[in-house]
């Protein structure tokens, strides 16, 4: 089932109750989705496996054309933190296909996770129907950034996947306590129930492609947990974060670094105040075992897949939701 | 060393107008200037050993603080024997300077700091607006020195400052010192309410002269509390005062500052204003509750080399 995200958030909408508001941003994903599955549109057509990496639309030194007497607006990708697109505190950047992108450090690092720590209380505490609200919303403002998602070589087809993908996450908010919750029997007379609660602060190393970014990001924060993503692909990454920080995601809740996974992850995994570690994306086996090991420290979540790039077109399933989730059970006196 | 002033203090007068002559004759602050210096002296990169040298000098002077109404016995002794070892699991790390509670509650912090050479401070003189009459204020006083404290933080009558009557706060701080017996007074000056550097320079001295050992930015029951411009000013009322009596007396900031960061500013602004004479928990302190965890959290994070996580340390 190659186009796997759709079919899914349809079929999680005709399972729920019409009177359920806090199914409508499902709702509008199912209707979106079946104008999107019209023949002849593009989504019709299989998705390719792999996401093509990233490629500049024109080359920096010959700019498209410019009216005469204007100058070219260049563009500096920079970090997004708690809200706020800092450069790094280093001072530091580095090309990306001929853009200047701010070179995340240490301490950008450090700074990040304040801003999720801060960020992570108020977010899980919300709603689930408001986080499935939000994340419909960073659905819509990709939508409106198609062009410039297109500009740096992300495929409509990647394009199509990476928004679908959003809207079925935004989705399974407000369902995911009862797929992974539930209500145990156990023997006298009490309720006992268990619920699925947000791990904390997610340290991501996140892949280069616009649908694996979203592949890592929407899972985690979905639920109420918050991220700091560390990529070097700063162009989509950072384009993506200016789609989230006008989509009512709480400053905070996403943050992303641009620059080395070698030099910030370290210091995200011995990170006292990071739940878990996700290393989707790390192709180097090396390093990753050593930030496993140096996860181990402070008995973090790890999630290593297989090695290789993951396909994320796949359908994704509740696993990469589930795996940053703890389970809180409630024993209740009942029967009298 | 630079004095800002030389005041005559040979025939300082008694008389109301006298004081009022000598507190108004002092030299204005530069307001500008003030703020340029602690900005420039904020820059300051404090690294490594230094950081590490530093930041245990600023837990030595942390003066733990806990003034809630909602404070219980159970929370004065947990916070009490924070005091005595900040970092449980690092026996090198050293106590505090002391402990700073309500009156009410000094009985209870004095029986676990007994004997443990970390100071006990109480606030006094209905603390924190001061508005009360000059009996109530000495009945505090000597409860909390009765109940073992050894160090009291007073509060001056801003309202009468305020007014111009300064030999009414005179007055009141020389009578709660009186009333201390042998417990050290530090004044809190409320600078906060003072509004102008010129009405913190004129209640520093004002304070130094009626005796006061130390004095103190603010009670942290108002929204402006320690800023670096301010404890500059006081700085120099200090290094004034000792060039001009021989007598030194200390300073404590109180109140917003709660990094790390902040306090090695402070650190730094001693040493590059009245130099390393009040660089010494004995003369310079910090009035800190949250303080004291960002301290260990750096601390954890040079001798263990990976950031620390508040989950690692005791709420207080």
């Amino acid at each position: 089932m190659p186009k796997s995200a759709k079919p899914v958030a349809t079929s999680v909408v005709a399972d729920e109750p019409e009177a359920d508001a806090s199914v409508r941003p499902a709702k509008k994903a199912a209707k979106r989705a079946r104008a999107a599955a019209a023949p002849g549109s593009v989504l019709a057509a299989d998705v390719p496996a792999p996401p093509p990496p990233a490629k500049p639309a024109q080359e920096p030194d010959e700019p498209a054309a410019v009216p005469a007497g204007r100058l070219t607006v260049r563009k500096t990708y920079k970090l997004y933190i708690g809200g706020a697109f800092p450069r790094s505190e280093s001072g530091r950047t580095y090309l990306v296909d001929g853009d200047n992108a701010a070179l995340a450090s240490r301490k950008d690092a450090r700074d990040a996770v304040v801003a999720a720590r801060k960020a992570q209380s108020k977010w899980a505490g919300a709603t689930a129907y408001n986080r499935g609200q939000v994340l419909y919303r960073i659905a819509e403002m990709i939508e409106a950034r198609r062009a410039e998602f297109e500009a740096l070589g992300v495929s409509t087809a990647e394009l199509d996947a990476t928004i679908d993908r959003w809207v079925w996450y935004a989705g399974w908010s407000d369902k995911i306590a009862q797929v992974a919750g539930n209500a145990n029997p156990v023997a006298g007379p009490f309720f006992n129930l268990s619920a699925p609660e947000p791990t904390g602060v997610v340290a991501v190393t996140a892949p280069a492609s616009l649908l694996g970014l979203a592949s890592v990001i929407a899972p985690a924060i979905v639920t109420g947990n918050t991220v700091v993503v560390i990529t070097p692909a700063a162009q989509i990454a950072i384009t993506l974060a200016e789609a989230l920080a006008t989509s009512d995601v709480p400053a905070g809740v996403v943050n992303v670094l641009t620059g080395h996974s070698a030099e910030v992850a370290p210091w995200l995994a011995s990170h006292d105040d990071v739940n878990a570690l996700d290393l989707t994306g790390l192709d180097d086996t090396d390093l990753a075992t050593d930030l496993e090991r140096s996860a181990s420290g402070t008995l973090k979540r790890v999630i290593r897949p297989a090695a290789g790039v993951p396909d994320f077109t796949a359908d994704p399933g509740v696993r990469p939701m589930t795996a940053l989730l703890e389970t809180k059970t409630v024993w209740h006196p009942k029967g009298f | 060393m630079t004095v800002t002033a030389t005041p005559s203090l040979s025939g300082l007068p008694d008389s109301a107008a006298g004081l009022r002559t000598f507190l108004h004759g002092l030299p204005g602050v530069d307001k500008v200037g003030v703020e340029a210096r602690t900005a420039a002296l904020g820059t300051r990169s404090v690294k490594t050993t230094a950081k590490a040298q530093a930041i245990d000098l600023a837990i030595r002077m942390v003066d733990l603080t806990t003034l809630e109404g909602a404070d219980t016995p159970g929370k004065v002794r947990a916070l009490s024997a924070k005091a005595l070892r900040p970092d449980p699991a690092d026996p090198s790390c050293p106590p505090v300077a002391a402990v700073c509670v309500y009156p009410a509650m000094v009985p209870v912090a004095a029986e676990v700091l007994a004997g443990s050479g970390v100071h006990l401070a109480s606030v006094a003189t209905a603390f924190p607006s001061g508005q009360a009459p000059l009996e109530v204020k000495l009945a505090d006083t000597r409860d909390a020195v009765a109940g073992g404290a050894d160090e009291i933080d007073m509060v001056i009558s801003r309202g009468a400052f305020l007014a111009g009557d300064y030999p009414k706060v005179f007055d009141e701080i020389v009578a709660v010192k009186s009333a201390c017996g042998d417990a050290h007074l530090k004044v809190i000056l409320e600078t906060g309410e003072l509004s102008t550097y010129d009405n913190v320079r004129r209640a520093s001295w004002l304070a130094m002269l009626a005796g006061a050992d130390f004095i103190k930015t603010s009670t942290g029951k108002v929204p402006v509390a320690a800023t670096l411009p301010v404890t500059l000013v006081m700085l120099e009322a200090v290094r004034d005062f000792r060039a001009a009596t021989g007598r030194q007396v200390g300073v404590k900031p109180a109140g917003g500052i709660r990094t790390t960061k902040d306090a090695i500013k402070y650190l730094v602004l001693i040493n590059e204003t009245v130099g390393d004479d009040w660089l010494d928990p004995a003369w310079f302190r910090f009035g800190a509750s949250s303080l004291l965890n960002d301290l260990l959290m750096q601390r954890t994070k040079l001798t263990t080399g990976h950031y620390a996580g508040p989950d690692y340390f005791t709420l207080d």
